[in-house]
């Protein structure tokens, strides 16, 4: 009779343990679908993968920025039924511009004193790396001489010709 | 924003087919950087520039877009004004000419040793620099 008991009482354990199981699968991924519809709302988050377990939500991926990975993770904890946030995203490294290369002053004179010589009525001074025209030139030779001046790498062309 | 001031020289590169490009604006200058498939384009591009900035007078835009030229290229065509071209010692106005080339002659293309000056060759065997800016490729 004592053998009974406790095997009844073990069934009463284990169904109870299973019902405890059987409520908790749907539950995750519930949650992740929630978090999910939280997260989709966040710019520059686009890259976001979620994955719940025991009400635990692990956020991996790429995000734009620091505020986008920042903002996944406030998210993910407002959703009903996560106990905790687990932030894996990693931030993309910034798109680095190269700075625009401008030539010194030295190789610039000399490349201007070359693209200038058969214009005899210009003048061109280099200076910082700001090129200076002045004097005259016949509008047909003007595209010409500007296409080899902005070819050096200047900084800027100042273009300060009479054009006939 | 000298990106909208230029935007059509940007759309006209793009659909033209230049490559490599490269538009940044850096102390109030346009910068357009990139690489033509033809001399055409390159023309193209610089008669939009003289739409937008008649005279290219603003000095707010640097075009440098070059002319890719094929490694094929073996023969260029000397596209001076009238006179003969000069073939210098090295890549300078200030290098000896050591022989010319006339006017509308076809000669051979040693290299582009840079930009502005190509290493030729003219039938007479006479070698040197000339200024790049008067040399057309011959596309055969």
């Amino acid at each position: 009779m004592k053998n009974m008991k406790v095997t009844k009482g073990l069934a009463v354990i284990m169904i109870a343990l299973a019902v405890g199981f059987v409520s908790c699968k749907p539950k995750d991924a519930d949650i992740k679908t929630a978090v999910e519809q939280a997260i989709s709302a966040i710019p520059d988050a686009a890259g976001a993968t979620i994955e719940v377990k025991d009400g635990i939500a692990t956020i991996t991926g790429e995000f734009k920025d620091e505020t986008a990975r920042i903002a996944a993770e406030t998210a993910a904890k407002a959703v009903k039924g996560v106990k905790s946030v687990v932030n894996n995203g990693t931030v993309a490294a910034p798109v680095v511009v190269a700075p625009v290369e401008v030539s010194a002053d030295a190789a610039l004179i000399s490349a201007v004193a070359d693209a200038v010589k058969d214009f005899g009525t210009v003048k061109a001074d280099v200076k910082d790396g700001i090129i200076t025209l002045t004097g005259e030139i016949q509008k047909t030779n003007l595209p010409k001489l500007m296409m080899s001046l902005n070819a050096l790498k200047p900084k800027k062309v100042d273009n300060k010709l009479t054009v006939k | 924003m000298l990106q909208v001031k230029y935007k059509e020289i940007i759309d006209t590169a793009g659909v033209s087919g230049v490559s490599d490009l490269q538009v940044r604006e850096q102390d109030n200058v346009l910068y357009i950087d990139g690489t033509a498939p033809s001399g055409a384009v390159k023309d193209q591009l610089w008669a939009v520039y003289d739409k937008i900035d008649p005279n290219f007078v603003s000095g707010d835009l640097v075009l440098n877009v070059n002319v890719d030229v094929a490694a094929t290229v073996t023969k260029v065509k000397v596209v001076t004004q009238s006179s003969n071209l000069n073939i210098r010692k090295g890549p300078g106005t200030d290098q000896p000419i050591v022989g010319k080339a006339a006017h509308h002659e076809i000669i051979t293309l040693v290299s582009q040793s840079s930009e502005q000056w190509w290493l030729v060759r003219t039938d007479d065997g006479e070698e040197g620099y000339s200024y790049a800016r008067y040399l057309e490729p011959v596309v055969e």
